[in-house]
């Protein structure tokens, strides 16, 4: 006898309860946590660089880097004195909880303020996975179309911060940075934009002041939690 | 794009199932796959077909139920579904929208038989 039971549930359902577990261990240590994703070629690991560079020697940030393989990436942002460990998926075109949550053995959470992720170029899978982190950035260079907002819109529409990174080509590409910017508010109206340089600093501080504000209204947004329960 | 290891997270909850009912034969799986949830139906099937041959549930065809996008007008509530976030509400006109539907990666049914 065939019967046909009923399951109504989420395939992807052991990732979101990772992430979510994830998510209670970032705010019980006041952790804020980046998810950075991009094409590959944005300027991820630049970016990361750039802010490596400028934070003082003290600050209580570590970076977790995701590629499909090579540990070129870990080794570049190992340079500035802050832990960075890579995630080598051997094939997988993005990061999931259970990765992250493996990795992070490898830190102390109550020693970190801050967790960077990188996640694997790719403007697409990393969308549906939920890192536990506090919020998406969608990065996105001047050196590809204006149109990348309207052509991936899931990863726009989910990311709490956008930045169009390779300013300083601008004279040199094509690239209309007012459509991007407008597409991008389409896809996802009231998203923060950003513009960066990693070549010249130009935004850099602008986004690390981000980093700074979000964390900020991360902990307070914790305190009134606890305060109003 | 990783319709592979989603298949294989199908295929992981049929084997779970399969241990909580060892005398059970599996003879059918059915998803439910949204529109907008980066999940191409037919590569998924075909991974699938792959992760199932030569085990032990093979046989087992993965029927897809497909969710298009819907969109909510913020207006006016309106829900409807509609190709992307942008298309204007047909029933008040007004630009913005919602997503209320079409990421959906689901597990819908298992049938069996004992």
């Amino acid at each position: 006898m065939t019967t046909r039971v009923p399951v109504e549930q989420k395939v992807l359902n052991e990732n979101q309860r990772l992430a979510l577990e994830l998510r209670e261990r970032y705010r019980q240590n006041d952790v804020f946590c980046v998810n950075l994703i991009s094409s590959p070629g944005s300027g991820k690991t630049s970016l990361l660089e750039r802010t490596l560079a400028e934070f003082p020697i003290d600050t209580r940030v570590a970076v977790l880097t995701g590629d499909i393989q090579t540990e070129n990436d870990a080794r570049r942002l190992a340079q500035f004195g802050f832990p960075a460990r890579q995630i080598t998926t051997g094939g997988t075109c993005h990061l999931d909880a259970k990765m992250i949550d493996k990795h992070l053995t490898e830190f102390d959470l109550s020693e970190l303020d801050l967790l960077l992720i990188e996640n694997v170029g790719n403007l697409v899978c990393p969308s549906s996975y939920d890192l536990g982190e506090h919020a998406k950035v969608v990065l996105l260079s001047v050196t590809e179309g204006e149109d990348k907002p309207l052509k991936y819109p899931s990863i726009f529409a989910k990311s709490e911060l956008c930045i169009i990174n390779k300013i300083d080509l601008l004279p040199y590409v094509p690239f209309n940075l007012q459509q991007a910017r407008d597409n991008a508010q389409r896809v996802h109206p009231g998203i923060e934009i950003i513009e960066t340089s990693c070549t010249t600093a130009q935004g850099v501080d602008t986004w690390m002041n981000w980093l700074d504000e979000k964390r900020r209204q991360a902990i307070v947004a914790k305190g009134t939690a606890s305060a109003v329960s | 794009m990783h319709e592979l290891s989603i298949a294989a997270a199908i295929l992981d909850k049929v084997a779970a199932e399969a241990e909580r009912r060892p005398r059970a034969r599996f003879t059918k799986v059915g998803v439910r796959i949204g529109e907008i949830s980066g999940i191409d139906p037919d590569a998924l099937s075909f991974g699938f077909e792959c992760l199932v041959k030569d085990t032990q549930f093979d046989p087992l065809p993965l029927e897809i139920e497909f969710c298009p996008r819907v969109q909510r007008c913020l207006a006016c509530a309106h829900e409807f579904p509609a190709p992307d976030s942008m298309t204007a509400c047909p029933k008040c006109g007004h630009l913005a929208t919602t997503c209320i539907g079409g990421e959906d990666l689901d597990i819908v049914f298992m049938e069996i038989e004992e």
